[in-house]
Formats: structure tokens, sequence, C-alpha cells
């Protein structure tokens, strides 16, 4: 009979330590060797693992009232504004937010040396961090500044809130243009110098549960290091699979997360303030997610390898900023992990933007967290809409 | 042996004269040429990286020829602290001192293979990449 279980019930073999827990690296060539309705039948959990820059992160914080009291209009944190339009001594800390004197583009390529995601590492390193805030003055709220350092330990809470993480797939970015562009994906050589990518591929936690059957809201995860929760589905998620000019099923494509935590538990080898030259500054988020094997359709979908999973790759020089469809095929994470594809028969090199290192180390630490029983499932209240929900992309006019 | 780098100045009276190729021939040197910018009766510079047994009589006799040298002693280093094996480098590094180490996927970086131009210092998303003098 075909294997089926419960949250319940691996969290009942979770607790009396006899789980079987095993990586997707690992998952991968154990479906291979042994085929798998016997890995079905043979393992409880799989971890994965995420470790790339995560533009839509961001913290609340509480700093606690001041003596007396202040409504803060302004907020920078060393230097960096925060975002204070919501009560009085809360505001929101945004990974890309850079320094009140940034010189920006003005001198191209920019540096952006310093900036929210910076905030966010230096608080989790329990560093001091100059809080400055003005405000205008109620009856009730008199105060109308304050500048003060502040640690992660002595303001009341700090909880991180990223609204978009953890992309299932994405882009392998490269550039048809004439010169240097300067991206999100990092630095991109004129001419099809080089080609970026940035998922961890098959140990990339939404490539490996692509129909969204087991992570939904209340799934327990690792974040930035500590146990964090997903929250909603994130923005612009836009579950669906990528499919060739023959049909042929090409992997999953444009799902995303929305992830909360303790901040004050987390770690700054798991949450890295992080620079893009001409770009900007953003936060290098660890994400890991453990997929029950409910069955074997769950087991087949987080066997998928490198070679089963594809990203599209797209021109940045001209297409992608111009929002125009580029057709320049697909390359399998097998071929972008060798180190070179081919695009219009040229070879290209190529080199990820995400740490695969880093992405099996949290899939190993989550391995490990559940095998002690000390991280038992969350089971989703609610499933993440799924690529048969049919959500499409809305764009701006104008 | 490690090879030398060095940078050469060439005043413009001399640019014209066949330097290189009597370091080469006549004190059996292996030369690689990390940069060069010489033309015809203007100054030029080059960085040499050089190896071989007469290394310090090829220097000596440079010296002799009116070329100004230095030591290339500025050096890149990869903090190990701050590298989080992303790889945003690897493709942009052009003398493959940064490489990805497979299977693995780790971030190498080999200081003999560095020309010291600078690249991975801007590319590095985690700023981890560090020159140092």
């Amino acid at each position: 009979m075909a294997t089926e279980r419960t949250f319940q019930e691996i969290n009942e073999r979770i607790k009396s330590g006899k789980a079987v827990v095993v990586t997707a690296e690992e998952l991968v060539s154990m479906v291979r060797e042994k085929g798998v309705t016997r890995v079905t039948s043979e393992v409880d959990v799989v971890t994965t693992g995420t470790f790339g820059p995560m533009c839509s992160s961001g913290a609340f914080l509480n700093f606690g009232h001041s003596k007396p009291r202040m409504k803060m209009h302004k907020v920078w944190l060393n230097g960096v504004p925060a975002y204070t339009g919501i009560a009085a001594v809360d505001a929101y800390i945004g990974a890309t937010e850079v320094h009140e004197d940034d010189p920006l583009n003005s001198n191209y390529p920019g540096e952006f040396r310093y900036g929210g995601g910076y905030v966010i590492q230096d608080l989790v390193a329990r560093k001091k961090v100059r809080l400055k805030a003005t405000g205008y003055g109620t009856d009730c709220y008199p105060r109308r500044e304050i500048e003060t350092d502040i640690t992660i330990d002595d303001i009341n809470e700090a909880i991180l809130f990223n609204p978009r993480n953890a992309y299932q797939n994405y882009n392998c970015a490269v550039n048809l243009s004439s010169r240097t562009i300067y991206t999100y994906m990092g630095m991109l050589k004129p001419n099809l110098g080089n080609a970026h990518y940035s998922t961890s591929g098959q140990l990339s936690p939404l490539l490996k549960d692509p129909m969204f059957m087991t992570i939904g809201i209340g799934t327990r995860i690792f974040l930035g290091g500590a146990v964090g929760y997903v929250a909603w589905h994130g923005t612009q998620h836009f579950p669906s699979f990528i499919r060739d000019q023959d049909g042929k099923n090409l992997g999953p494509a444009g799902g995303t997360l929305a992830v909360i935590g303790n901040l004050k538990q987390m770690s700054p080898r798991w949450l890295v303030g992080t620079s893009f030259i001409g770009y900007g500054a953003t936060l290098t988020v660890g994400i890991g997610i453990p997929i029950p094997i409910l069955n074997e359709e769950v087991c087949r979908y987080a066997a998928a390898g490198d070679d089963e999973l594809y990203a599209p790759i797209v021109d940045y020089g001209e297409a992608y900023p111009n929002f125009t469809p580029s057709n320049l095929g697909y390359a399998s994470y097998a071929e972008l992990k060798s180190g070179k594809i081919q695009i219009n028969g040229k070879e290209v090199p190529t080199a990820p933007v995400s740490s695969y290192p880093r992405a099996r180390e949290i899939a190993g630490i989550l391995k490990e967290w559940i095998k002690k029983g000390d991280f038992l499932l969350g089971e989703p209240v609610q499933l993440l809409p799924n690529a048969d929900a049919g959500i499409t992309a809305n764009s701006l006019k104008g | 042996m490690a090879p030398k780098k060095v940078v050469l100045r060439f005043g413009a009276d001399i640019a014209d004269q066949p330097i290189i190729y009597k370091l080469v021939k006549d004190y059996d040197l292996v030369i690689n040429i990390l940069k060069a910018n010489v033309n015809p009766q203007k100054e030029g510079t080059m960085v040499l990286d050089i190896t071989g047994e007469n290394v310090e009589q090829g220097m000596e006799y440079l010296r002799r020829a009116g070329v100004q040298l230095q030591s290339l002693t500025e050096q890149i280093i990869q903090n190990e602290e701050k590298c989080v094996s992303c790889g945003a480098c690897t493709a942009i590094c052009p003398s493959g001192a940064l490489y990805i180490e497979r299977p693995d996927m780790a971030v190498r970086f080999d200081s003999d293979r560095c020309v010291v131009c600078h690249l991975c210092v801007k590319a590095c998303p985690m700023r981890a990449m560090e020159v140092r003098f």
C-alpha cells in the first residue's frame, strides 16, 4: 500500500526521536538509487535551504517610550531612514533603504556602502545602533527630538517581517548590450560576458514543493538562524510551471513567501547586509523549510535534481529594463552549476549570486534540529495558492 | 619559485628599445605581462610577473637600462569571515584567481594568480575582497 503520513504522525516520530530526516540534496540521490516508492516509505522529512539577497525584507521595531513621551515622525538608525508612519515609537527598517547622505548613483556606479540590511545585521550582532528621531509635538507626546544608542536587547520588540522572500525560481541574467551593466544580479559584462543565476537549485525550498502541497500559513521554518514562520504568500506570488516550445515541463517558477520571526533570536551569520555596486543595498537572508513526506507525490517533487530544474535566461541589457520579452532559452541548474552554458552558440561563464555552501549548511542545521526533537513541523492553517489558482501579474499603466 | 610582481616605468627616451626582449633572452626569465601601456616617444608602464633563477640580475639590468622599478606590494585578500561563498565574483575575475571549487561550490582565492585589478573589490556584494598594502 502506498505510504501516507499526516503532520501529526510525523511530529510524534520527531518527539520520540525516530523521525528519518534527510536534506533535499540527499533525497535526490536516494530516490535515484532506490526509487520513489521505497524512499517515501523510509523518509519522514526533507530539509531545504537557500541563502541569497532578498530585497523585500525588513524589521518592525518598537523602541519603548522616552521621558517625556514622543510621537516619532522621522526616524534614522545609524543614519538610515526607517518608516515610522505607524504608532508613536514603532518603525519599520527596510533592507534596501540607504544612508541619508548616500551619493546613490551620482558617481556611477554607486557603492551603496550602508543601508537597512546592514542596520539589521548590526542589530542582530548586538552592536550599538544610533537612534535619531524627530517629532512635531502633541499634547500627549510633547517631545520633539531624541538621539540615543540602542541595542536589540534594550528595545521592546524586533520582528523580522519580510514581505517577499525565497523566490521559487529566478532568472539567469545576461547582458547582450555592449557595455558593462550593474544590476541586482551583480556586474554583468557586455556581449554575453557572464551569466548570473540566483537559487540553490535542488536545495531551494519552493522548487521542492512546487504545488504548495505542504507549505502554507503557519509552516515553521529556519529564518535568519532562528525559528520563523510562513506568514502568507509573498508579494508577486505567481506560481506556475515553465514550459519550453514543445510544452515540456521545465519545473516551477514564480511562487514567493512572506516570512516572520523574532529578530532578537537571529544571527548575523544568517542575516547579512549586502551591497550591489550601481544598484543598491539589501539583505542576504538564510531560509530553510522542512517538507513532510506525506505521500509519493510530495516525495517525487522534492526529489527533483539540478538536471530537472531550469532557469529562464533573460537579457538585462535591453529586455529586462524595458519590460519586453526575452527569448534566450533555458538553462538547467546542473548546467548553471557546471560553470558554463551555451547561449546563441556562445560559451558563457556562469556564476551564482546565492550561496550554495550556505544553503547546504542551512538544510543540514534544520535536519539536526528536527532529529534532536527541538523542532516540530507546523501544519499550515491554510495552504498557499498554487499554479492552479490562475494568478497573473498586473502591471502599471502610465 | 613564486613569481615576483613588479611595475616598470619607462621614460619616453627608452620606450622604443627592446628591453623586455633582452630581459627574457639574456637572463632566461619567464615573464607574464599583466598590464602594459607602452608607446613610442611616450612614457610607458608595464606590470610583470617574473619567474626564474636570475630575477635579481634581471632587475639590475632594468635599472641600468633606465627603467624605474617598483615591486607590487598591493595585494588583494579574501576576508574569509565576510565571504559567504556566493560566487558573484567568480565570472568577473579576469585571471581565474577567484573560482568555484566543485562539487562543493565554495569560492576559493588563489592570490598567485591575482593581477590586482580590483574588479572583485567592486563586485563583491559582501565587501569581502580587501586591498592590503
